[in-house]
């Protein structure tokens, strides 16, 4: 069940207000979204560690309902 | 690896803390080695075919269990998953970031583990 853009967005935001959310659409569907995700909240962070806050930011949609998200993680430059 | 029928969770844990402490490499993926069922585990063995690293591919496909089991080991919550000496590396978008970067091939250098090939 594809996600629209808005929403992805609207609950990373939620969790990290700062962050700055890039969306691309891979497969026109709605369904295969690549992300790229800045925020200072990942300073000092793993990758991995990165990625898992934004899946609860996603409040368990990744891998169900959200079935594709490429995502990459930065944090801001100063 | 049998993992005939476990019956709790903490069976399912356990197998999967013997498999990625007997193996240097291990990749949760859905298919086989070189028979990757799905895009994102065909990407990751590409790469370990690619960097010449032998691993332990576990079909989670044959097995629910370790399939669910795998994702609360981690707390991670699709697949693939990547395991080089016990430790967890990421799922098909770190592993690709690592690989494009050279990190993953200094990596498995550092940790010790054979390859065949460099970055």
């Amino acid at each position: 069940m594809p996600m629209p853009a808005h929403e992805i967005e609207s609950l990373i935001k939620s969790k990290f207000p700062d962050a700055i959310v890039e969306l691309k659409d891979l497969a026109g569907d709605n369904d295969h979204w690549q992300a790229h995700v800045v925020s200072a909240a990942f300073k000092g962070k793993s990758r991995v560690a990165q990625h898992q806050m934004i899946y609860e930011a996603l409040g368990g949609r990744m891998g169900g309902v959200l079935h594709a998200l490429a995502l990459t993680t930065a944090v801001p430059k100063d | 690896m049998t993992t005939t029928q476990t019956t709790g969770a903490t069976d399912v844990q356990k197998s999967i803390k013997d498999l990625i402490t007997a193996n240097d490499v291990v990749l949760f993926m859905k298919g086989r080695k070189n028979m990757a069922q799905c895009g994102f585990s065909h990407r990751v063995d590409a790469v370990l075919q690619h960097l010449g690293v032998d691993y332990k591919d576990v079909n989670v496909l044959d097995d629910a269990a370790i399939r669910d089991g795998i994702k609360a080991f981690t707390n991670w919550p699709t697949i693939p998953q990547l395991y080089v000496k016990g430790e967890f590396i990421g799922g098909c978008d770190i592993v690709m970031e690592m690989f494009e970067s050279g990190e993953l091939h200094q990596l498995i250098h550092e940790k010790g583990v054979p390859h065949t090939n460099h970055g």
